[in-house]
Formats: C-alpha cells, structure tokens, sequence
C-alpha cells in the first residue's frame, strides 16, 4: 500500500481482515493526516484516542477471528451527534462545553460495529446553512482551489461541511451527515465526493440535535457510493427511541449493490431546467443523461409542477420547527447561560439566547416564531404543509412514468467564503434542487460527475421512491462506473 | 384568514417576535432585522398563490402509526448524569435565577 489515505471503507475493512495490514497502522495514518490538516477546520475535536482504542480492539479481534462489520475503519462523526463522553456541539457557541451522557443511535450503531472516532465534524449552526459558514466555531475552508490562480478560500458546502472536507481531503474514509434541506448532498457536490440521504425515518433520530425534525434524516458521506451503502447499511434500522422510526428491516445494500440498471426508467423534470445557473451544471447533466442511456436506461422527460414552491415551503416548515425545537436552549438544563445585570428567570433565558445563538438561528427562530404565531399560523404553516402535501404528490404522479429521477444537486459549484453570507435568500437558493426530495422524505443521493470551467467539482442527484434506497444506490453506481471521476484536490494544507 | 396578513413588519413586531423567541435584541439587531425579515416573508409569500382547495396539510412524509408502549418505567436512576451538564444544579436540582420575590 503506498498511502493508506488513498483507501475506502470498503477496502480498509477488506484489508483489516485479510491481514494485508493492521487497524492499528491505518488509525495512525488518519490521525496524523487529520492533524496535518487542521487548516480546514473540519473538525471541532479530535478524538484519536478513541480511533487507536477501536483499532487496537479490531487487531485483537482479527486475531481471534471475531471481526465485525466495521473493525479497523476509523470515521469522522459530525457535531449534531451525541456522543457519550465526547462533547457535542451542533456547531453552536450555546452548546460549547456539552459532554452528553449518552450516544446517539446512529453512533452509537457505527462504533458497535467496530468503527473508530477520528473526532467530531464542523458544521453550520445547529445545521442551519449551506456553506459552513454559520459554525460558531469558524468556517471550514474547501480542499479545493479554482484553477485560475486564485487562492480565494472556497465553501465545502453546508452544513455536512465539515464532512464533506474531511473525506475530500482523504483525512477520513467515511462520515457521518446529516440532512434537513440538502445538508449532505450540497457539500458532497461542492467537494467531490458521494453522500446519501434515505428515505426519511431509516435513521433514528435519537441523540441527533434536532432542527427540524419532520425533515432531519442521517446519511453516508464517503468516497463512492459502495462505502456510502456500507455506511447507511449499518446507520439504519429500527429505533423505539424514536417514534418516526421506520419499523422495517434493513436490505442488504452493500450485498445487492448492481450497475446493471438497463431498463430502469430515469425521469429528467423539466422544472429543473431553471433559469439563470450557469451552463457548466446543465453541460454535466446533459453528460449524465447520456451515461444513464449508456447504461441501458430509459430516460423520459417528466413534469414535477410544484417545484417552484419547495423552497418557500421549506423556509415556513423548517424554521417553525426549528423554533419550537431550539427553545430547549433555557440556559438550564445544558449549555451557555448568561448572567443579565438585572431581572429574574425571562431576562436569564433572554441573555442566554442572545448569547448563545448566531444571527441565522436567531433569524429563523423568529421566522418561525412568526410563521407560528397568533393570526399567522394558517396563512403560512398551515398552507405551507398544504403545499408540502402537494409537492409530495408531484413525486407520487412521477413514479408512473419513471422509476428514478436524475437532477443537478446544486445550482452552481462552491463559491467563494464570504459570497454569499450577507444575502440569506441567495444562501437558500444553493437547496432549491435539493430540497423538493427532502419535503417528501424520499432517498436521494449525490454523486460526482465532474469539474467545471475552474476545476471544481459539480455533483448529480438521483432521486429514488420512498425505501428504494438500493435503485439509487444501484443508479448511482452504474453512474460512477461512467463518470470515472478521479480529480481530487491537491494537498496544500 | 389571508387578511390577517400584513405587508410587512415593523420594529414593534420584530420586538414582538424576539419577546415571543426569548430572545434578546438590541436597538441596531431590531434595525438590521426588519429588511431581513420582510425580505425572506416576502419571498415566501409566492405561497399564497398556489391552489391548495382540498388538500389536507401533511403531518407525515412516510406512512406511519404511532405507536404506544406499554406504561411501564423503562429508564430512570440517572439523577447525576441528568444534571451533569446544567449550568448550575444544587442539592440534586437544576438551579434557576429566583423566580418569586
């Protein structure tokens, strides 16, 4: 092996097992590879103890022929996971300090497994933004650079980025995401890598800061879509903890992973087509319509008329939710609490929040204690999950004419830190082809399909019916096999 | 229930709303918010015009029933790991500025 960073999932079990080399030395190369890379800021700790105690255990375990699914992988776990002894931030300054006494299920599955912690991943604010730049705990900077010179540092994407960076620069095999409005499949684009969002209930919720929890669903980021189905395989499953849980058992993705998908009926909607993104992202699609006929697929043009409507939609749900979820932040029971000069508990709770939550969560808790409020909450909320109702059947309707859809993941490729962040609503424009399957909790998945004019990555979404996790899984293989995307950043930090 | 809709909001809704959120603001964040706020409602306003007769608001993405358990105690003796985290906790409580004068 010459450089151990280069490996996947896949192949680091797979090699943990034959005996080609020890868990031990592949969590010593990713630990000294995280710590060589601190200038991303991906993550907020690092937990190499932890990594060098699972991988230790994995070599005791291939000695005695007990491996299980995950020995010797060490991985990265982004900060809305709680992680028992490990403090869990959210990315925000009101959770600084927060050690829970508890692991989340998702986690808490990943470790039982076998798996190792390298540390926990940045990300925006309680997962509320697109470009990383909401963390309380700085920006993450993108391992990719344009290739016209400038050294303008670029988003990896939001809010997963500190887990989209991480397996972009090879400093971890594999991540855990999340995925409220396009949370792991934007940066996944942005950075050149693989990451799936499953139907929403697949991953309990359990122990995942919550944002907005009718949308919040947990996924796999990794370097292709194999290591992606290991990881979401042994992420999902059946939780009593949480009562959005889908009681149903997990298939076999890695097992029944094919790119033999001729025949298979990929819809491309025309209300995709939107004006005013630039010509490189419709050029890839255009190039991953003609793999997908490449592979034997049929490609029918379909119709999705409610599309204009699921950003507004989600910017009503999604900050209700948020409201009504964040107000566990009191000052309490966990977290900041600030000491106003004067007043009794209100004025308490009222510092503390001041103080605690940046701007965009205080923007959208008051959107949504807007949207919510007396006078207001059928104009907005309740129409909203009318037009979510709405959006829904769009997909319903779809899956007559076709079995998948193939989309753009993102309406242009990273931008530079700082571009966007004065302008919320231009912000939320980086979701619109994101959120539509995030509204309908369907499985979707974003994989690289190549680089634009500057040498950034641009990524394609494949979209896939309510539990046909596999047929995304499977579409988005027989994409890779075609796109044959080997670009990667240079290492210059 | 459309007319109870405003145009746009004012410094006293912002500071209305903060109250509401527990959020405290000063004089320039309630100056800075109320463009902020009136442009993100004003862009979520296009709402109004789709046609939405009939629908039934979505409580559920994915199809499923609630389920009930049966009423037992399944967890509990966690007193210190419960507290470990609170700002400030005595005598096995979490402690709140005085609320009673």
């Amino acid at each position: 092996v010459t450089d151990f960073t280069d490996l996947g999932v896949a192949a680091i079990r797979d090699g943990v097992r034959e005996g080609t080399f020890s868990a031990r030395e592949v969590a010593d190369i990713f630990i000294s590879a995280v710590e060589k890379a601190r200038g991303l800021n991906a993550f907020v700790i690092e937990t190499p103890d932890h990594a060098i105690a699972a991988a230790e255990e994995a070599d005791r375990e291939r000695a005695s022929g007990k491996l299980r699914p995950l020995s010797g992988v060490p991985l990265g776990i982004k900060d809305l996971f709680a992680t028992q002894g490990h403090q869990t931030t959210a990315g925000s300054r009101m959770l600084e300090g927060f050690t829970p006494p508890y692991e989340s299920t998702v986690s808490g599955k990943l470790l039982a497994a076998g798996a190792g912690m390298l540390g926990k991943l940045n990300m925006d604010e309680f997962a509320m933004g697109s470009s990383n730049e909401t963390s309380a705990f700085g920006n993450v900077i993108s391992p990719w650079r344009r290739s016209d010179g400038g050294n303008a540092p670029l988003t990896p994407g939001g809010s997963s980025g500190g887990s989209a960076a991480a397996v972009a620069a090879r400093i971890a095999p594999g991540v855990t995401g999340t995925d409220t409005g396009g949370s792991i499949r934007q940066p996944a684009a942005f950075t050149g890598i693989t990451g799936i969002k499953p139907t929403y209930g697949r991953c309990s919720r359990f122990g995942m800061v919550a944002f907005a929890s009718s949308l919040d669903q947990a996924g796999s980021m990794a370097k292709d879509v194999r290591d992606c189905a290991i990881l979401l395989e042994t992420m999902s499953g059946f939780d009593p903890k949480d009562s959005t849980s889908l009681d149903l058992p997990v298939p076999q993705w890695e097992a029944n992973l094919s790119s033999d998908i001729r025949g298979r009926r990929i819809g491309i909607p025309k209300e995709y087509r939107i004006d005013g993104i630039p010509e490189d992202i419709g050029k890839v699609w255009d190039q991953g319509i003609e793999w997908m006929k490449d592979a034997g697929a049929e490609v029918v043009e379909v119709s999705l008329p409610h599309t204009k409507y699921a950003l507004p939609t989600y910017y009503i749900i999604a900050p209700a939710e948020a409201s009504s979820n964040l107000a566990r932040y009191d000052g309490v029971k966990y977290g900041l609490r600030a000491y106003p000069d004067q007043g009794g508990l209100a004025e308490m709770y009222e510092a503390t929040r001041a103080a605690g939550f940046g701007a965009e969560v205080k923007r959208r808790i008051m959107i949504g204690t807007y949207v919510l409020s007396a006078g207001f909450y059928d104009a907005y909320f309740n129409q909203a999950q009318k037009v979510r109702a709405l959006i829904a059947r769009d997909f319903e309707r779809v899956w007559h004419d076709c079995d998948l859809l193939l989309t753009p993941t993102a309406p242009s490729a990273a931008f530079a830190l700082g571009e966007k962040s004065n302008d919320p609503i231009a912000m939320y424009l980086n979701d619109v082809f994101a959120v539509p399957a995030s509204l309908a909790g369907l499985p979707a998945m974003s994989v690289p399909a190549g680089l634009n004019e500057l040498g950034l990555p641009l990524g394609l979404q494949i979209i896939g019916k309510a539990l046909d996790e596999q047929g995304v899984l499977n579409a988005g293989l027989a994409f890779e096999e075609r796109a044959g995307f080997t670009a990667r950043p240079e290492a210059w930090w | 229930m459309l007319a109870a809709r405003p145009m746009s909001v004012d410094t006293a809704t912002v500071r209305h709303i903060a109250k509401l959120a527990r959020i405290a603001v000063t004089d320039s964040e309630v100056e800075a918010l109320v463009p902020e706020l009136n442009n993100i409602l004003g862009w979520i306003e296009q709402l109004q015009e789709v046609d939405v007769s009939g629908v039934e608001p979505m409580t559920a993405v994915i199809p499923n029933h609630l389920r009930l358990r049966d009423d037992i105690v399944t967890d509990g003796d966690k007193r210190d790991a419960v507290l470990s985290n609170a700002p400030v906790a005595e005598h096995g409580f979490f402690a709140v500025p005085k609320v009673i004068e």
